[in-house]
């Protein structure tokens, strides 16, 4: 007989591994992702699959400057995923370098240079929106209406134009909803005629409007992330603090002053918001671990949102948001402990008679 | 529409559950339907004299010796120790060292005896009447018969017993949550042998004094359950059965006693603070048998289980079978397993000689396949804060694991290094399969090497330093000695010559006259 392993206990496992997390993630995503692709043409799947190659090929390139087991660590799924976030949260007609460098800042720099896989302070894909924002502003805030697939849309010659050969196209120059909200009240337009002129707020739970490649449908992210939570991939807390902050801050906001804020399903509903409520807020790797802990973060998180968005330069404020506090992850976990079981939260035997 | 229907199906143990803890696949079916059998004598009985927590004991006989069954043949030695009895009648052939039952491989005191095939029995105990026996007959008792927990704690019994001096108690828990995967050693004894366990239990209430007895069977267990449940009073103690949901590690002692009544133990601190005292169901069987007949603690139902044997089965063997004879007697394994255990996959431990026998704490023997164990690569953790959600100590493990890396023992004692229970469930449930609960049974091993080593460096500066004080002294003592010598001297010679002066003067002065 061959000598049993003698490792202490335990001696079984949960089903739960690292390429498995990585793999219903994808899948919570493919929804709102095959939505955008079919809704953004063949540009989109071009940019798509070039991303997420993108991904792979510095994931390996790291690994084997690292010199960690290539095969090993390229195959859990987490560079994968990274590529995947980073390309929807961008313009789905932006042309193919745009794609790969932000591949390259997520996976280099947001991710290797930390250290590698659980290492990074900050989210990979974040870093790499938020870089790329402020270096490309006019690739990164070029939208396209949605083409709906098919025969309206550009066939596979045009899409091949467009995201590798610099081929023009007619594009609008307002994103999201929220920017054009906001350009609008620049312009001096009332909040009424702005909201009477933007057609109807279903064309934004549904995904119907310009946007990011995967964000904008706010209903299929929604079933997605309800499906993170099923699979117990993440918990309620995180989706749940931002949503609620953002909804009680932008209507209490509303309330207030309705000539200067939209009502807040337009802030719900505004694609990016549900993607980072469920998808990047709750990235493992730079989020506070405890319960409570990921409440303040993620009421954090939907606070700055808020904040930026109504009086930022910039139309969406997730990725920054996202930053801020993942800056603070470290300080929250440091101070969010547990109470240890028998112990007062200040770490002393409870005292018998303690009820707690 | 009245609330009274409700009353009596609210169920506080549902409200009162830990926070934290897994639910591994139990593997219990196969074995649940076992029938408890009797193992045939084993050719050689190895009987460790270190069955418990506590001090060896003390072997009694010599190579050669005849033993009768049930003698005593270890005799407990200072406070917390234990009686080991021969397990059937038979020669001693050797009184040495043997491989302890336990991933070490250390060598152990052990008792080896060769079965004379007629298993008879020598002088019992005198049996008592629980009726009429103090609460110091039954404890004496218990302690003549060498029970220890069989959970695997394998703490004396009777010590616990004794804890009525110092604690005011009022509840006895008996521990039937049998939360351990695999294992139904519990189950089975409570449905084959319930009006014992309960007669145990009823024993073990009086020599505590306590007012009610609590049964807490996981919900997992209906027929053990109903079978307990026949049995509403023993001894004039009240006793009622709990069903506890099935949550691993529900047999942890504290975590017991929070789900049943709500309240925690504190930090460091016994269940008897709270006068809860809590014995395992298989204690109880044993503590009946030693009180109503007299007989020692000399077997106990063992779980032979895992894909990797070829007939899993409940077996009442006799303290001492090698594990080999007991998996022989299951049909042998049908592959090489990947862990060979004694006791459950959660808190079991690996050996690797299968002559080792089985003791008093021993609830298992599992042979694991790697579709069992599902051992796979070690990945970076990912922070997913799984470990944290699942500590049922309310622990941080990835955080302690990164402090131990880095070398910060303190750091990690500061945050609950010391609380751990070693239930393992942060290991468990890691997608990362990091060793977090072997890295903190490591880092707690180190931290005690290290208090010690302090605590000798402190005790041998401390006796230097007193012999340097102590020198000092002498010298000190010598010089002023000296000193005082010295002045005494000069006195003298001042007296002296102040007398020779004062003479000379006189002498002059009669020279005067």
């Amino acid at each position: 007989m061959t000598a049993p392993i003698l490792a202490s206990g335990p001696h079984t496992h949960s089903r739960f591994n690292v390429p498995r997390t990585m793999l219903a993630v994808m899948l919570c995503l493919s929804p709102a992702t095959a939505f955008g692709l079919f809704h953004f043409g063949w540009p989109a799947v071009l940019l798509f699959s070039v991303t997420l190659a993108a991904a792979l090929l510095f994931e390996v390139l790291c690994l084997a400057i690292a010199g960690r087991p290539i095969l090993r660590f390229a195959t859990d799924g987490s560079a994968l995923l990274t590529g995947w976030i980073v390309a929807l949260s961008l313009p789905p007609w932006a042309p193919w370098w745009v794609g790969f460098t932000g591949a390259g800042i997520a996976i280099v720099i947001g991710k290797h240079m930390f250290g590698g896989l659980g290492q990074n302070l900050f989210n990979p894909a974040m870093v790499a929106r938020a870089m790329l924002l402020v270096a490309l502003p006019v690739q990164m805030t070029t939208w396209v209406p949605p083409v709906i697939g098919g025969p309206g849309g550009p066939g596979f010659q045009e899409a091949l134009a467009i995201t590798f050969g610099g081929g023009t196209f007619d594009a609008v120059s307002s994103a999201s909803p929220l920017g054009h909200i906001q350009s609008q009240l620049d312009a001096g337009l009332t909040m009424d005629s702005i909201l009477a002129g933007m057609g109807r707020v279903h064309d934004q739970l549904f995904g119907f409007v310009p946007g990011s490649l995967g964000e904008t449908s706010a209903l299929l992210l929604l079933i997605g992330g309800i499906g993170l939570i099923l699979l117990r991939v993440i918990t309620v807390v995180i989706p749940l603090a931002v949503l609620g902050s953002v909804a009680l801050l932008s209507g209490a906001a509303w309330l207030i002053a309705p000539d200067s804020f939209p009502p807040p399903q337009y802030h719900l509903l505004s694609g990016s918001l549900m993607f980072c409520a469920f998808f990047i807020a709750t990235d493992y790797v730079t989020s506070p671990v405890t319960g409570f802990g990921k409440m303040i973060y993620g009421i954090g998180i939907g606070a700055l949102i808020f904040v930026i968005r109504s009086w930022g330069a910039f139309p969406e404020g997730a990725a920054f948001a996202v930053l801020l506090m993942n800056a603070c992850t470290p300080l929250i976990d440091e101070y969010v402990r547990p109470r240890i079981f028998g112990r007062t939260r200040a770490g002393k035997p409870l005292e018998l008679g303690d009820t707690q | 529409m009245s609330i009274l229907p409700f009353a009596g199906r609210f169920d506080p143990a549902r409200l009162f559950a830990f926070k934290g803890g897994v639910h591994p696949e139990t593997r219990k079916f196969l074995t649940a339907e076992c029938e408890i059998e009797e193992m045939p004598l084993p050719a050689l009985i190895r009987v460790p004299l270190q069955q418990h927590i506590g001090v060896e004991a003390e072997p009694l006989v010599e190579r050669g010796d005849e033993v009768l069954k049930g003698q005593l043949i270890g005799k407990a030695r200072g406070p917390v120790s234990a009686n080991i009895h021969a397990p059937t009648s038979g020669r001693v052939i050797a009184v040495g060292h043997f491989t302890a039952p336990h991933p070490s491989g250390l060598p152990v005191p052990t008792v080896t005896i060769r079965p004379d095939g007629r298993d008879e029995w020598g002088p019992r105990l005198p049996r008592l009447r629980p009726e009429n026996a103090t609460p110091q007959d039954i404890a004496a008792q218990v302690a003549e018969a060498g029970i220890v927990g069989m959970g695997g704690a394998t703490f004396p019994s009777a010590v616990k017993l004794n804890l009525r001096t110092k604690y005011d108690l009022h509840t006895l828990v008996i521990n039937a949550a049998e939360c351990e995967p695999y294992l139904t050693c519990d189950d089975r004894l409570m449905r084959e042998r319930a009006e014992e366990i309960a007669d145990g239990a009823g024993i073990m209430a009086k020599a505590l004094g306590v007012k009610e007895i609590i049964v807490a069977i996981e919900a997992n267990k209906p027929q053990a359950i109903e079978a307990m449940s026949r049995h509403k009073r023993v001894l004039d103690f009240a006793m009622k059965i709990k069903t506890v949901p099935t949550q691993y590690p529900m047999g942890s002692e504290k975590h017991l006693v929070k789900t049943l009544t709500g309240q925690e133990t504190p930090a460091r601190a016994l269940t008897a603070e709270l006068g809860v005292v809590v014995h395992n169901a298989a204690t109880a069987h044993a503590v009946h048998l030693a009180v109503r007949y007299g007989e020692p603690s000399i077997s106990r139902v063992v779980t032979v289980s895992g894909r990797g044997v070829a007939r899993p089965a409940n077996v009442r063997a006799l303290i001492g079978t090698p594990v080999a004879d007991l998996l022989a007697h299951c049909g042998g394994l049908v592959e090489d397993p990947e862990r060979l255990l004694l006791g459950g996959p959660m808190m079991g431990l690996p050996i690797q000689n299968m002559r080792v026998p089985i003791v008093k704490g021993t609830n298992g023997v599992l042979a694991l396949t790697p579709a069992e164990s599902r051992d796979q690569d070690t990945m970076p953790c990912i922070r997913c804060g799984l470990c944290v959600q699942v500590c049922p100590m309310g622990l941080t493990p990835f955080e302690l694991n990164t402090r131990i890396e880095a070398g910060d023992l303190e750091g990690a004692a500061r945050v609950g290094l010391l609380d751990c229970i070693n239930c393992g469930c942060c290991s468990f449930t890691c997608p990362s399969n990091r060793p977090l609960v072997q890295t903190i049974q490591y880092a707690r091993g180190k931290l005690a090497e290290q208090e010690s080593r302090k605590h000798q460096q402190e005790q041998a500066k401390r006796l230097a330093e007193a012999r340097t004080a102590r020198l000092e002294a002498i010298a000190e003592a010598k010089r002023a000695a000296m000193a005082k010598r010295k002045a005494e001297m000069a006195a003298k010679k001042k007296r002296e010559a102040e007398a020779q002066a004062n003479a000379g003067t006189t002498q002059s002065g009669e020279t005067v006259k």
